[in-house]
């Protein structure tokens, strides 16, 4: 009956990786105001490898769970596994997300691989371009 | 412990209207169109019901038609109106942006079918004059539709004087007062009213229980075809537990609203000073031409529907104008016909208090809101942009 699994209540209550990184290898900000969501991303990596993470969300409950599920998923991962951080994923370990909360996580995935592509921007690491197709159009805002 | 302040939601019901519906069930449970005495019996009550309604609305019994409730009602007098305008070749309607969906959403219908629709601008007081209501008038305008009071800001329109400038332009003038009635006074004969809408569980009475007050000699047009109940123009068997429920409720509210609604506007304004405290937030809507038991913030750099979450968490149950809430993309079209911008709309809380809520529970709330205000600040990347500058506030 309620809006929300359990596993999506429990990050929204008590999110994992809030807060902020100073000096952050790679950040990544996806959303807008005026749609009600926005996700920040804060990497450090080590050696090829997210030795931290931190997030700050402006949104509803499943953007906050979704960020806070996500930077669980990819913490102590190499570059290549956060890489292969799906929405899907995402909306899988929090037990399911509501039809209409879907793009929460997806969001989430966005965001991640923004501060991924930050970090190879910042480090002028070659990248293939593929792996960050553009962040998808908000038909709504129209941003 | 809960603390329950979504009372323009829904209200919980009072004993007097729980009571007054008991009978209806296993006692009085004939059909009031039979002719039999168990219907007969119901019938009386269906009979002085009515009276009862209209006694407190000013009106006569032939003016009452009793309906599911407030949406029904106000489709079925808008549809009225616009079916008798048209045979009149009148197809103009005048509305405000910021009515409930369902005017709105009929308003819409209409105009796919060839009416034309003003809708007036409710400024960023969320009020309209009757002036404007006056200037929009045309030769075709068959019918103006304006909520007596608006069910998120909570502000209190002219009504009595809008009324009037239709009244004199022989145009008709219908008003959903779901969140007026049983909270002020609403009078059709004082306020110039010809239809209006009220719906019973926003007055400590059942749910799916409502009523359509249409004016003498206005012909009301079916949504419902069937049998004679309510006078043919409202056909299906009566629901008299909820209609009895109803009128206990509506007379319980509104012979006490000379003490309640004093107590309940010391309790609003005690919570609005409590909640202004907080930096960056925002009272939407005028402070005075106001429902007694309405509070709506707007706090910038968070989002809604996460607070709503977390302030049930805490027990206080309100409502929110977010898209995440609203169910759609937008946030509250209400806050935007008010001016406030997207992102802001998107974090605003309303809290509606009742006659039975206190000065203990609204400290609370103050404390509950500064609480998880500050929290959620403290994870938003919009709020430190606004606290680094790189964000212009919109509230200051």
């Amino acid at each position: 009956m309620a809006l929300y699994s359990e596993k999506v209540m429990d990050h929204f209550r008590n999110p994992r990786n809030v807060g902020v990184l100073e000096n952050a290898d790679g950040v990544g900000e996806v959303g807008n105001a005026k749609c009600g969501d926005i996700m920040k991303i804060y990497l450090k990596i080590d050696r090829d490898t997210i030795s931290d993470v931190k997030f700050e969300t402006f949104g509803c409950g499943s953007a906050i769970a979704s960020s806070s599920m996500a930077t669980e998923l990819i913490k102590g991962q190499p570059v290549s596994e956060a890489l292969k951080l799906t929405n899907r994923a995402v909306a899988e370990a929090l037990d399911g997300l509501p039809a209409h909360k879907l793009h929460c996580s997806v969001l989430a995935e966005e965001a991640i691989k923004a501060a991924l592509k930050d970090y190879y921007d910042k480090n002028g690491i070659a990248y293939d371009e593929s792996l960050f197709p553009a962040a998808h159009d908000c038909d709504h805002c129209g941003v | 412990m809960r603390i329950y302040a979504d009372n323009a939601a829904t209200t919980r019901m009072s004993q007097t209207a729980i009571q007054a519906m008991l009978p209806y069930f296993d006692r009085v449970y004939g059909n009031p169109s039979s002719l039999h005495s168990a219907g007969q019996e119901a019938m009386e009550a269906l009979t002085s019901a009515r009276e009862r309604v209209a006694k407190v609305l000013g009106a006569t019994a032939r003016e009452i038609y009793f309906t599911s409730g407030g949406s029904e009602a106000d489709n079925q007098a808008i549809r009225t109106a616009a079916i008798l305008g048209k045979r009149k070749g009148k197809t103009h309607i005048i509305s405000t942006a910021f009515e409930h969906h369902a005017v709105l959403h009929t308003l819409k219908k209409l105009e796919k079918e060839g009416f034309t629709v003003t809708y007036l601008d409710v400024h960023e007081t969320g009020l309209i004059t009757a002036g404007q209501v006056a200037e929009a008038i045309t030769p075709e305008t068959c019918l103006v539709t304006v909520m007596y009071a608006n069910n998120e800001i909570g502000t209190i329109q002219p009504i009595r004087e809008i009324g009037a400038v239709c009244r004199k332009a022989g145009v008709l003038f219908h008003t959903d007062a779901v969140q007026a009635v049983g909270h002020i006074p609403v009078n059709v004969d004082a306020d110039n009213i010809d239809l209006l809408s009220l719906s019973a569980h926003k007055f400590h009475g059942p749910k799916g229980v409502g009523v359509l007050y249409a004016r003498r000699g206005i012909v009301l047009q079916n949504l419902i075809e069937g049998g004679a109940q309510e006078r043919g123009k409202r056909p299906g068997t009566e629901n008299l537990a909820g209609i009895m429920g109803m009128t206990a409720a509506l007379e319980e509210a509104v012979q006490d609203l000379d003490k309640t609604m004093p107590r309940l506007r010391d309790l609003r304004d005690r919570l609005i000073a409590g909640l202004a405290k907080i930096p960056h937030s925002a009272l939407n809507g005028d402070a005075t031409q106001r429902l007694p038991g309405n509070v709506n913030f707007c706090f910038e750099g968070i989002e809604g529907e996460s607070l709503l979450l977390l302030l049930d968490d805490k027990g206080v149950c309100a409502s929110s104008g977010s898209a995440c809430t609203s169910g759609s993309l937008d946030p509250s079209h209400v806050l935007l016909a008010i001016g406030r911008p997207h992102e802001v709309a998107h974090g605003s809380l309303r809290l509606t208090l009742d006659r039975d809520t206190t000065e203990e529970e609204v400290d609370a709330i103050i404390r509950a809101v500064d609480e998880v205000v500050t929290y959620l600040r403290g994870m938003s990347p919009v709020w430190r942009d606004l606290m680094l500058g790189k964000r212009q506030f919109v509230i200051d």
